[in-house]
């Protein structure tokens, strides 16, 4: 090798770490570093204005026996419900947007909505839909299915159902788009083939497409369990947990430990928990999907 | 008949999707008449702007507009910027470490980011610089999404092209900013639009690292009005058409780049 090949190296390599700096330095700020600060911070108890006091692992212990950190796991874990109806949910409608039909465009367009609309707005709206006196129940008692209005956001066992039909209703859209990036990549030859044979829609759907969309269900499950187990903003804008706890997450728990009393050695303590919990899948996601899969969007 | 059955699905469906927004416009519309009432009361008249008047001249919203408008501008140019630099060397050029820098970068997707919450508000309060937009916005500026997306569209443009500009004498801060940067406008368009949509939207990072809700983006802002004015549900309706439209409408003209956004980041 000459001396300006080398030379040229060293230019190079100079160059790319001058262009990866400042993406590499705000990653390891408010990445890398959060995560083994947080870790270290669930061994202490700190309040930010007083010095940390090392506790070891006696967050831990606390938490085992903390009732509202059972209720938040337990309620977490519910919410993972959500994740096959959605899934179900936005097949069916990928299926159905995916032909070439007058107009087909602005459906899509229209489902897509509720996604790029903000939690603070969705929030609002789905209050004002469940109200006792709101159109929700209107609905219902019109059609006759309930006698009484009921107060879908304070009822004790309802009211995490009735928020993850709004988690369903935002998210549906989203992963429509994904399926429907699925179904574009199936050759059309094997539906017609199948029906061609005589089979029916739905055994063509459940024997031809739901398997070739395997990869993307899967993906999609994975991003949609990890999603509901750190359910936060949904219940934020309608309940923050209540009534009595019965919407509380661990996310939720999370929040209020770390920004109401600021308890940020116990918060720590939960968020390793929660982050252990969906390491878990997040692995699995990386390992099957080299890349990682998915954002948040 | 098939077709009509199909037809009759989506109507259903998007009224469905739709609905609340409707909904919403016509409490916004509306001065008079019980807002919860059974049977509810869907007849749009008589129609009236005052509660918009009204939200815009006693709610502190066209201040939430402009923080709004200040971080969202400031967010999605530097993350633009960020985002270019990173994915070029990743792309384009060979040197030393590249594998383990990118799968650094990987691998952060796996890190919990509700840890980064508790942490980066600590980092945030350490640095005394929570409480401003830059607190806002310097958590979600390197975002993986866009990097992962431009070095997607930097592989895509050929070589020849580069060797050609070499061989004019061109440096590689030549290269990348007047060949490299205009072939990938597409997919800097598309992460523009991501990233402004979720600088739009954004309300929890917001509500924790702000202290004073003067500063409050839109989003943020509507909630703290909600709380404050919850008897006032028709001027909070208003706010809520006022902080809904602008991104179904950046949305409506810029489909495509969300489609291939999507599909760009889901499966690669």
């Amino acid at each position: 090798m000459n001396k300006s090949d080398s030379g040229r190296r060293v230019r190079t390599t100079l160059i790319a770490y001058l262009f990866l700096a400042p993406a590499l330095g705000l990653l390891a700020v408010f990445t890398f570093y959060p995560v083994i600060f947080g870790t270290i911070l669930s061994l202490f108890e700190y309040d930010i204005i007083n010095p940390p006091r090392y506790v070891g692992l006696s967050q831990f212990q606390r938490l085992l026996v903390d009732r509202y950190f059972w209720i938040a796991i337990a309620n977490s874990a519910k919410y993972v419900l959500v994740v096959p109806v959605i899934q179900l949910g936005s097949i069916l409608l990928a299926v159905l947007v995916n032909r070439q039909l007058r107009g087909i465009k602005a459906f899509r367009a229209a489902y897509y909505i509720p996604v790029i609309t903000s939690w603070p707005v969705v929030g609002i709206m789905w209050t004002w839909m469940y109200d006792q006196q709101g159109i929700i129940n209107y609905m219902l008692q019109s059609l006759q299915a309930i006698d009484r209005p009921i107060s879908w956001l304070s009822h004790p066992t309802l009211t995490l159902y009735a928020i993850m039909f709004v988690t369903m209703w935002k998210g549906l859209g989203w992963y429509m788009v994904i399926y429907l990036a699925g179904l574009q990549s199936i050759p059309a030859e094997y539906e017609e083939a199948a029906m061609v044979d005589g089979a029916s829609r739905a055994r063509v759907f459940w024997n031809v497409t739901v398997p070739l969309l395997r990869p993307y269900i899967l993906l999609a499950s994975l991003v949609s369990t990890m999603a509901a187990l750190k359910v936060f903003e949904e219940i934020y804008v309608m309940t923050r947990g209540g009534p009595f706890f019965s919407t509380y997450t661990m996310f939720m728990y999370i929040f209020d430990e770390a920004f109401q009393e600021l308890n940020m050695g116990y918060a720590s303590a939960l968020a390793v928990v929660l982050a252990a919990v969906i390491l878990v899948f997040s692995v699995i996601n990386f390992r099957v999907f080299r890349r990682g899969g998915l954002e948040y969007y | 008949m098939r077709k009509v059955a199909i037809y009759a699905a989506l109507i259903a469906i998007a009224i469905f999707m739709t609905f609340p927004f409707l909904w919403t416009l016509l409490v916004s519309l509306k001065t008079r008449g019980p807002i919860f009432s059974i049977p509810p009361d869907l007849w749009p008249s008589p129609l009236s702007l005052a509660n918009y008047v009204g939200v815009w001249e006693t709610l502190p919203l066209p201040r939430y507009i402009l923080n709004s408008l200040q971080i969202t501008f400031i967010g999605v140019s530097l993350t633009l910027l960020i985002c270019s630099l990173a994915a070029y060397p990743l792309a384009r050029l060979q040197f030393p470490g590249k594998n383990l820098v990118f799968y650094a970068i990987i691998a952060t997707l796996m890190l919990p980011e509700h840890i980064g919450l508790i942490v980066n508000f600590i980092t945030l309060t350490k640095l005394r610089i929570v409480d401003t937009f830059a607190s806002v916005y310097l958590p979600s500026l390197a975002s993986i999404f866009g990097i992962f997306l431009l070095r997607q569209a930097y592989l895509s443009i050929p070589q020849e092209l580069e060797d050609a500009a070499r061989i004019d004498g061109a440096g590689d801060m030549v290269i990348w900013w007047r060949i490299m940067l205009p072939l990938i406008t597409p997919a800097l368009a598309t992460l523009a639009i991501f990233q402004f949509v979720a600088f739009w939207n954004s309300f929890l990072w917001p509500i924790i690292i702000l202290k004073t809700p003067d500063k409050y983006p839109l989003a943020a802002g509507l909630l703290y009005l909600r709380g404050l004015f919850a008897h006032n549900t028709r001027l909070i309706a208003a706010g809520t058409v006022i902080a809904t439209v602008p991104i179904i409408i950046v949305f409506l003209f810029t489909q495509r780049y969300f489609m291939r956004g999507i599909t760009a980041g889901a499966i690669r």
